[in-house]
């Protein structure tokens, strides 16, 4: 056993529904007191993992310790989590005070201590003039902090968030973003979240697990796999990536299209075909005539997207393909960016990425 | 990655059953077992006295052979066959004609005219077999309107049939009506369609399901049908008052049993039928409708309101004519009004106490039923795992709507009566014959509880057992308050059918649990028609009775429950 051992231990899970396997061999550590994004489409597998954590469909094979205990087979019930729904599964014949108070009245606590912890978690999610109200009477938002409110009352050692935030409206989605963030980091309770809202993962999350047909891509904190994502997967779901093929040519060049740039190839050998991944806004327009790893483009069209301006580049040392690049409002006004023009574009090195070729 | 320090293989996980899935599991489990002692096992111990001689020796097909060379027997097949069709038409053009005048017309009276249509729900078959002796009997009323013709025979069963099945058609009919789009309508019109083109290419198709299934709906009512057949048949032989006939009249079980799977094969065969449109029509149903709203237009309204005004009169005759003759001294020599007939004391059939037994079934029925059915309805659905223990309940608790209630009845004689069975002494006691109406009646309400159910949300279930709540807290603190209007339906069409039904109970009443169902039967058979006529008018005011308080009881809850229902 480990020097320390870490708040959730997930083993070689695997979940089959009938021939379909859902999770291939899942393994995963989370420390006390972190908030974990479980990132990826609809399909990956994220929910079922959290529906196994929670025990409400029991893994097929593998193992799962909370707190060093052995939790794999147990009924949700004998489990130590509060959980929250994209439906918010509020009772809807008791009032907000009511379903808060539901879990603690299990606990057999007295009557005005139940009032009293009720009272304060309303506080807490900000909604303390609402204890009375039906959950029919309130708006998605708030009725969502209730089910957040209900789920922590009895001081579960592990949240767990099922994609809690995709039935809100956008506006209110970011705000309830900060606000249960703000509140994990006030509990310190370890936290799963399920989403396949980059930007979510993005700014919630301690650490994200991208996950992509029943396995894990990728763990790493949200700079990091937006940054140094470790496949092609990643690099694509994560954020916006253009991809290019391109070929090894020394240990740290490589070629695109007709043009030569420096790169760090870490391990692919010279010769070999790459697929060569750089993100729209890691490319700078050449202002000052230095074309060290530039390249030169055609502006195909461009589009406005209110704080900056994303550019269709092609042609020239692009030949057929078609990159993206996002301009600033300020360089919009430095330099000329009409359609058709030709446009000096370097691809800094330390911000390609190489990945194997695919099949 | 720290790969290493999970190297290792995937151990297979058993998942451990918490005390909820334990008890939720042995609770299904026992309802299981009720339901396979009330339904399954009566079905074999009929089939198999199908297949033995009177001493219970085993013989094979000999009865099969004997029934299909005795013409007087397999001549019912072709009887029950073309009245259950000709009856089907007749239902189906009528509850159309109906339905469309409620749903795309835009006659007065809707209400009024909704309302009338279910009168024939408040009472046993019987009573339209009754009213048609006092209208077209040998005395009756309107005699001449029939040409000669006999009303005891196929015209009466057809007339008193479709009378009494219409409600059940017009339901369905409705609902396939209502859910009409009306952009395709508007499409329609835009493409300057005519009137009676859209009727055929949009109007029609768009109700084919619910004709459909309200066709083998009322196929299957009258073909199972034993009042009407009774009362009006005259010689006119048909498969339910033949399995009568063998049992009751000529004790011989065995052939009671084979016209009874004679009777269950195309019973079943509808129900097949049936399920596999319906299961057709889910995937036809689009999410999202604009309502069709139905416009003036008087020439259309006048015809319609004059056939609803028809049919409402025929219906209001019919149940009318027979509070009439109940309170008629004697028909047809002098008419003056007396309560006589309603001295059921001194006539055959079991007299008031038949009432109040009935009522004391239908309580029990409404009470043990609503609680068994429903619960057994939330233990499938959301019980956790066991799928396929929860797929076999699902598949045994359709099976009673395939089951005719004679076929049900006889079937519990050989089951119950069998001195070898350690539950013969339920045997003609009040509890055979709530067992069989509950199980008669099961499906329906099983449907009813799942729809209900299905509506909630799924992680209730879940968000419960994260706070430690044991399933029965949440069951009755969360589901049944929610789910309360449904638990009403439930109990009043349990209620109403035990006050009405005649054909399961008519072969498991003793004399200490005659049913004012059955007191109207005998009473009719002994010649005692007005009686039986009062009989049959105090089912249905007892029933409308329980409607009101049913509806008044729903109100009630919705106003209380308006503030969380919300929306």
């Amino acid at each position: 056993m480990a020097d320390k051992e870490k708040y959730l231990r997930i083993q070689n899970v695997v979940k089959k529904f009938g021939d379909f396997t859902a999770l291939k061999d899942v393994s995963l550590e989370i420390e006390e007191g972190e908030f974990i994004c479980f990132l990826g489409p609809s399909g990956c597998g994220k929910t079922t993992l959290l529906r196994a954590i929670a025990g409400l469909d029991i893994q097929t094979s593998g193992q799962v310790f909370q707190a060093g205990r052995d939790i794999s087979a147990l009924p949700p019930s004998e489990r130590d989590f509060g959980i929250v729904f994209q439906s918010y599964a509020l009772f809807p014949n008791m009032t907000v005070s009511k379903n808060v108070a539901y879990g603690l009245e299990n606990q057999k606590l007295e009557k005005s201590q139940i009032e009293k912890r009720v009272r304060e978690l309303l506080e807490t999610v900000g909604l303390p003039e609402q204890g009375e109200k039906y959950p029919a009477q309130l708006s998605g938002g708030q009725q969502q902090r209730v089910a957040l409110a209900r789920a922590i009352a009895t001081s579960p050692g592990l949240l767990l968030l099922d994609e809690p935030l995709s039935a809100l409206d956008a506006r209110v989605r970011v705000h309830l973003r900060h606000e249960i963030k703000e509140l994990q980091r006030r509990l310190g309770v370890t936290t799963i979240m399920v989403t396949h809202d980059q930007e979510e993962a993005l700014t919630m999350a301690d650490r994200i697990v991208v996950m992509n047909d029943g396995v894990i891509e990728q763990i790493g904190t949200p700079i990091d796999v937006y940054r140094k994502p470790e496949c092609a997967f990643v690099a694509d779901f994560v954020g916006h990536m253009n991809f290019m093929n391109g070929q090894v040519v020394e240990s740290d060049r490589i070629q695109i299209g007709s043009q030569q740039l420096a790169a760090k190839t870490n391990g692919h050998k010279p010769g070999q075909a790459v697929q060569v991944a750089f993100r729209p806004e890691d490319l700078v327009a050449v202002e000052d005539g230095d074309m060290n790893n530039a390249i030169s483009v055609n502006l195909k069209d461009i589009e406005f997207l209110g704080s900056f301006f994303r550019a269709d580049l092609t042609g020239g040392d692009l030949g057929q393909s078609t990159i993206n690049a996002d301009f600033s409002i300020n360089l919009s006004r430095r330099v000329n960016l009409e359609k058709g023009r030709e446009l000096k574009i370097r691809v800094p090195a330390d911000h390609i990425r190489l990945f194997p070729m695919e099949g | 990655m720290a790969d290493t320090a999970f190297s290792g293989k995937s151990v297979p996980i058993k998942p451990k059953l918490s005390n909820d899935d334990w008890i939720m599991r042995g609770a299904m489990i026992l309802i299981g077992l009720v339901l396979i002692i009330a339904i399954i096992l009566p079905l074999y111990a009929m089939l198999s006295k199908s297949f033995e001689d009177s001493d219970g020796n085993f013989i094979g097909l000999a009865n099969y052979v004997e029934y299909f060379s005795t013409p007087a027997l397999f001549q019912s097949i072709y009887n029950s066959l073309s009245i259950s069709v000709i009856a089907t038409i007749v239902v189906l053009v009528t509850s159309f004609l109906y339905a469309y005048a409620l749903t795309r017309t835009c006659i007065p009276f809707k209400k009024f005219f909704r309302l009338v249509a279910m009168i024939p729900l408040l009472t046993p078959s019987l009573l339209s077999g009754i009213s048609l002796v006092y209208w077209f009997g040998n005395q009756g009323v309107a005699k001449e309107l029939l040409f000669g013709e006999s009303i005891y025979g196929p015209i009466g069963i057809v007339f008193g049939s479709s009378y009494w099945v219409f409600p059940h058609a017009l339901m369905i009919v409705i609902t396939a009506l209502s859910i009409a789009d009306s952009r395709l309508y508007e499409a329609a019109d835009a493409l300057r369609t005519s009137k009676i083109r859209t009727f055929f290419t949009v109007t029609l198709p768009g109700a084919k399901y619910g004709l459909i299934s309200a066709g083998f709906v009322v196929f299957t009512l009258v073909f199972t049908d034993f009042g009407v057949p009774k009362v009006i048949g005259g010689n006119y032989n048909m498969l339910a008052t033949d399995i009568y006939k063998q049992v009751i009249g000529q004790l011989n079980f065995q052939m009671g049993a084979v016209v009874s799977v004679v009777l269950l094969a195309p019973a079943l065969l509808a129900f097949v039928l049936d399920r596999i449109v319906q299961k057709k029509q889910v995937a036809l149903l689009s999410a999202k409708a604009v309502p069709l709203v139905p416009k003036p237009d008087a020439k259309r309204d006048m015809f319609f309101l004059g056939f609803c005004t028809l049919v409402a009169a025929v219906i209001i005759g019919m149940i009318g004519m027979a509070q009439y003759a109940a309170l008629v001294k004697f028909w047809p020599y002098d008419l003056s009004l007396s309560l006589n007939n309603y001295n059921f004391d001194v006539m055959d059939g079991g007299g008031w106490d038949s009432f109040y037994n009935s009522i004391e079934l239908g309580l029990w029925s409404a009470t043990i039923g609503t609680v068994v059915i429903f619960f057994g309805a939330y233990l499938v659905q959301k019980g956790r795992g066991f799928e396929k223990g929860r797929g076999l309940f699902q598949a045994i608790a359709i099976i009673p709507l395939a089951v005719p209630g004679m076929v049900l009845g006889l079937a519990y004689i050989f089951f119950f009566n069998n001195p070898d069975n350690p539950l013969n002494f339920i045997y003609g006691t009040m509890i055979i014959l709530v067992v069989v109406t509950i199980t008669h009646f099961y499906t329906v309400s099983h449907l009813t509880a799942v729809t209900a159910l299905q509506q909630m949300d799924n992680e209730f279930e879940a968000v419960s057992a994260s706070l430690k709540a044991p399933f029965y807290k949440t069951f009755t603190r969360v589901t049944v308050p929610v789910c309360s209007p449904a638990i009403l339906d439930i109990s009043i069409y349990l209620f109403m059918n035990a006050m009405t039904t005649v054909s399961a109970v008519v072969f498991l009443y003793s004399s200490d649990t005659s049913l004012a169902s059955i007191a109207v039967l005998n009473m009719d058979d002994a010649g005692d028609i007005a009686p039986a006529a009062a009989m049959a008018m105090m089912i249905a005011y007892t029933c409308l009775g329980a409607r009101i308080l049913h509806a008044l009881l729903s109100r009630g809850i919705m106003k209380k429950t308006a503030a969380w229902r919300g929306r």
